[in-house]
This record gives structure tokens, sequence and C-alpha cells, in this order.
């Protein structure tokens, strides 16, 4: 038996191999294991039903927010289409579902793929632009699609939306807020431990490289349009996926949601998780999420309060404003977000009392 | 042939809009080379502003006018030293992230106060100002915001080429660093940038307010139509700005008069992609060549 791994007190690796493992130590791997068993095991049996829809939520958005930093935080590229991905991800697999009828599974998995492949042609782009050029081409994939999903009404439906099937799996029906916290935390587990294996492989390296300097990334052999490509469409899969499971859990799509709204979302939430960092987008979607819904009940509770009952606020705006306004805090005193806030927290249980 | 004219009208008087309020983003983007993405909010700032100070607090057309345009000269102010200051070195794409954080944020504030409804400025542009030739109706607000155009455009134009300001901040935008090594007060230029374009979104806010009233939602949206503008003229040219809006107007006002007029809200972002595919620096915008 090996000896286990304990954090050491200075930095004594001795090959890339130990660069690159997930868990540095043996107990990081213990309390990920710990953390999977309570989520697959126990939350689903204790939580509410309302838990349970707020956990499903996060976990639908953590894999589309682990996509988006891929393709913003890993590559450089910023998206200001995510949304509108997420929206193609959700129509796929509703259409696929109502209109040929795949099961619930292969609905949702050519949802991701089927949007991967629109992703490519909004990434497409990104063989000329940079940074600031391929926002604005992502901001006009984000109209386009917004346009196309009201606008092509024989396919989506229109303003009126599609009625999705409820969702079926290995003959079990998972459309309750239980049997779907199972789905919902197994992809996410899943995704999420995909996402990390792939930014430590070679292909995740060649991302970091062209984020932080394609010119020198191509020098080294990286062929920068290929790999801004495949980038683009790993993003676009990890968004549609989480669109096809949102569409299934929410039963009713409209194209309402899939704004550019809902793109800044994504941004701030892996904006305030941290960029470049698999658990910050985990822990952005956590955050953002919560703080939806935290918002949302707050609202409800003040307009129920009878003395304010004359002022009508809306939960829109504040979402909106709040969002912007987390973006532009964390963007101004902790850039590299609520990740980089735990590593300072861990490090500092972990060395008290001395200082380092 | 009059609906031909009327089109052609109302597409280059729609296009002059969007060129003015391209200008201001454009105004940011040469002095610092950052993309606004707040620009719509700025517009909309400015349209309340002059809302409040006009029809609620009834204050002479003058007077609207001289303090929207000061305080929104200060608000530039505030959001440089405030939001974008703490950023200065640091990577492009978190500045655009933070003016993507600002917009939602503007955004939210206008809607918790104004709410989404559409306001209306009380009328006092005088009607003598409406060009009519034949059947062709141009209206008042048109024609000012033409003048208006003009106008700001000539100022610019002279600033940047001549004013020991306008040669700072050209010089900023072209190299930080070198401009930096030669003594020119880089965060001065930003703010003083931020301040101006703060103004010029303000002015072109209070006339899209004129012909369409205020609401958060439309004029938010005016800022992403900017992009298509900036994008065809070249980012950092304010003659393409012009001519882009032009264009992009032009092109808006003919696909809703002869093809559909629903696709007239989507037609410039798919011209949008097309220029980025095939011409990406606009075309009067300066060719960025990278050497290793």
């Amino acid at each position: 038996m090996r000896r286990l791994h304990f954090r050491p007190c200075g930095n004594f690796k001795t090959s890339y191999r130990e660069e690159l493992t997930i868990f540095e130590t043996d107990f990081g791997r213990l309390w990920t294991l710990v953390g999977i068993v309570l989520l697959m095991g126990v939350v689903p049996f204790v939580a509410s039903p309302y838990m349970l829809y707020v956990l499903n939520n996060m976990a639908i958005a953590a894999i589309a927010a682990v996509g988006l930093n891929i393709l913003i935080g890993f590559t450089g590229q910023i998206s200001l289409g995510h949304g509108a991905f997420f929206g193609v991800g959700a129509y796929a697999a509703a259409i696929l579902a109502t209109k040929v009828g795949f099961p619930f599974w292969a609905a949702v998995l050519s949802a991701g793929v089927i949007t991967a492949l629109v992703g490519m042609i909004f990434g497409t782009p990104s063989a000329r632009l940079k940074h600031l050029y391929l926002a604005i081409a992502t901001l006009a994939g984000q109209l386009i699609i917004e346009y196309v999903l009201v606008h092509w009404e024989s396919l989506t439906g229109g303003p009126s939306g599609i009625i999705l099937p409820e969702p079926v799996l290995f003959g079990l029906n998972v459309s309750s807020d239980r049997a779907f916290a199972w789905v919902a935390f197994g992809c996410f587990i899943v995704m999420t431990w995909m996402a990390s294996n792939l930014m430590r492989s070679r292909y995740g390296r060649a991302f970091v490289a062209i984020r932080d300097n394609d010119l020198a990334a191509e020098g080294m052999g990286i062929p920068l349009f290929r790999y801004k490509l495949l980038s683009f469409a790993i993003s676009s899969f990890y968004a549609g996926f989480a669109g096809g499971l949102w569409a299934y859990y929410t039963v009713s799509i409209t194209p309402e949601p899939f704004t550019i709204m809902l793109s800044i979302e994504y941004i701030a939430m892996i904006i305030i998780g941290g960029l470049g960092n698999i658990a910050g987008s985990v822990f952005g979607a956590v955050f953002i999420v919560g703080l939806n819904e935290i918002l949302s009940q707050a609202t409800e509770f003040v307009m129920n309060l009878g003395a304010l009952a004359g002022i009508a606020l809306t939960v829109a705006p504040l979402r909106e404003f709040v969002f912007g306004l987390a973006i532009v805090l964390f963007l101004i005193f902790e850039p590299r977000g609520l990740a980089e806030v735990w590593r300072v927290v861990r490090s500092s249980f972990r060395l008290w009392p001395f200082a380092y | 042939m009059d609906f031909f004219l009327q089109v052609l009208v109302n597409g280059l008087s729609v296009g002059f809009l969007y060129a003015l309020a391209a200008l201001g983003f454009v105004m940011i983007f040469k002095s610092s080379s950052v993309l606004n993405f707040a620009h719509g909010e700025l517009l909309a700032i400015g349209a309340f502003v002059f809302l409040v100070l006009s029809t609620w607090l009834k204050l002479p057309i003058v007077v609207c006018f001289v303090l929207t345009l000061a305080g929104c000269f200060a608000l530039g102010f505030i959001i440089e030293r405030f939001f974008l200051r703490p950023l200065i070195g640091e990577a492009l794409i978190e500045v655009i992230m933070l003016t993507v954080g600002l917009a939602a944020m503007f955004r939210g504030l206008l809607l918790l106060i104004f709410g989404g409804n559409l306001h209306n400025y009380r009328p006092f542009l005088p009607e003598g100002l409406a060009i009519r030739i034949g059947s062709v109706y141009v209206a008042p607000v048109y024609v000012a915001s033409f003048i208006i155009g003009i106008l700001f455009l000539a100022v610019f134009g002279f600033f940047f080429k001549y004013s020991s300001w306008g040669i700072y901040m050209r010089s900023v935008a072209d190299h930080q660093p070198a401009a930096l090594s030669l003594g020119v007060n880089v965060r001065r230029v930003f703010a003083l940038s931020w301040a101006i374009a703060a103004v010029v979104a303000a002015m072109s806010g209070v006339v899209l307010g004129i012909i369409n009233g205020i609401n958060v939602h439309q004029l938010s949206y005016i800022g992403l139509k900017v992009f298509p503008v900036v994008i065809l003229g070249g980012l950092d040219s304010i003659g393409g700005a012009i001519i882009g809006g032009l264009i992009i107007g032009l092109l808006e006002s003919f696909t809703g008069g002869y093809i559909s007029t629903s696709l007239r809200e989507v037609v410039s972002y798919v011209v949008l992609v097309l220029i980025l595919l095939v011409k990406p620096y606009g075309l009067f915008g300066s060719v960025e060549i990278e050497r290793v």
C-alpha cells in the first residue's frame, strides 16, 4: 500500500505528473468522495421539495457555467452568447422529444451535440478575431439566436413555446423533484469530472496556452483556430446539455428566459466563482442561483408586508442590479473569485497558528 | 417612388441617430481601447436626467441641457474613478466584463427608479425646423439631431486632431506604456474620455428620447445597435461611425420596408457577423498588425 499523501510544507514536486494531479492530498480525495455520497445518498431524502428544486437548478447552472469557464476562463475567448446556446440546447431537446420522439437521454445528449455545432458556427469568427471583436460576434450570435427562437414558429412554436413529455430514464419516470435530483446531480458530477480531467490533458493545456499568449502558443505548434473552435464546441456542448436538462425539468419552455440577461448571469457566475477554475464555476453557480432565490423570496416577503404594498417592487430589475453590482465588486476586489476566497480560508485554517 | 423616398429618408434619419449614439462609444474606444457595453445605459441615464429636469422639475430647456451635460460629465468621471481605475493594467477581458456588469447594474437601477414604461418629454422643438420636400416629411427632431450631430462631429474632429488633450488621448490609445513614459497623464486621459463619452451619450439619449419616447429597454437596446455601426465603420474612426450609422440605418429601413418588418431588428447583426468574418477592422478602422 502506498503512503498517504499529505500537504507538504513546501513545493517538493519532482515530476509534471505530480503537478497535474487533481487531488494534491488524499484528504482532498476523501472529502470529495464524502461530498458525492452526501449529495447522491443523503440530500435527495432529507431536503424539502423546494430545496431540491433550488439544488437541481444549481446543478444545471453549474454544468453550463463549467462550460462557459472552459471557454472564457481557460481559453480566454469571451462569449456573450452562452444564454442563447443554453436556449438552443433547451429547444433542441424539446423539438427532438416532441417531434422526433427521442427518449430523454438521447434528446439531452443530442441537444448538447447540436448546440456544439451551433456554437462552432458562431465560433468561426474567432479564426481572425480576438477579445473585443469576438465578444461582439458572440453578442450578435445571442441576438440572432433570440430572434430565430421567437420567429421560426413552425419549429419552435414562437412565443407560446413547447411543452415537453415527462423524462423517463431506464423505464423510470424521473419528473419529480427528488427523482430528477439524482439525474441532475449525476450529470453534474460526471460533467465536472470530465471537465477537470480535460483541463489537465493535452487539450486543456493548449487552451491555457492560447489564453496566456496566442502568438506564443502558435509558435509552439498549437493550431490556434482548431483549438479555439474546439473550445467553443466543448463549451456549447455543456451549455446545450444543461439546456436540455433544464427544458425537461421546467416542462414548458418559451424563448423568454434565453435573453442576453441569461448570458450576463452566466458571466457573473464564472467571474464570481473564479475564472479558469472548475470548482470556481460551481461556487459561482451556487452563489448566483442562491442569490436569485433569496432575492425573489425577499421581494415576495416585502410585497406581502401590508405597509409596503404600495411599492411595486419587481424582482427582475433588482436581480439585474444586484448581479451587475456583484460582477463589478468581484472584478475590482477579488478578480480571482470565490475559489480564491475558499483557498485563502482553507490555507489559513491549515497554517494556523503560524503565518506560513 | 414616394415610398422609396420616404424609406430612404427614414433610413438616413435613423442612421444618423445610430451614428450619434456610436460617437461616444468610439470616443471611449479611441482613447482607452475599452469596449463599452454600458453605452446604451449611458444613453438612458442622460435621457432620464433630462426627463427629470425638464418634465418633472419644469426647468427651462436651456438650463436642462446644460445641467444634463454637466451631470453626465461628472458621472463619466465618477464611473472612471470608482470602477475603471482599479482595473488599469488588468487584462482587457476583465475590463470588458466590468462594463457588462456596469450595464446590468445601471439598467437595473433605472428600471427600479423609473419602471419599464414609456415616458415622454413635453414638446419643445419649434415646428419651423421641419423640412418638407414634396411628399417627403422630415420631422423637426431629425433636423435638430442632424444639426447636433454635425456640431459634435466637427468639435470632436478638431479636438482629436489639434488640441493637446486630443493628442494625448490618441497617444494613450495607440500605446499606453509609451504614452506613460512620455509623461502623458494616462489616468486623467481616461477620466476625461469617459466624461466626454458620457456627455455625448447623454446628448444622443436626449435626442432619441424626443423621437421615440424614453424607455429603459429601448435605449439599452440602441446601445447594442451601436456595435454593428462601429464594426462597419471601424472601431476607432469617428467618420466611420457616421458612415456606418447611415449604412446600418438605411439597411434596416429598406429591410423593414421591402422585405419584412420583423427582420428589421436582426438584419444589422447578421451583417455584423459577416463583416467580422470578411473585414474585421471595418471600412475606416486602423488595422492592428501583431508582430512577435
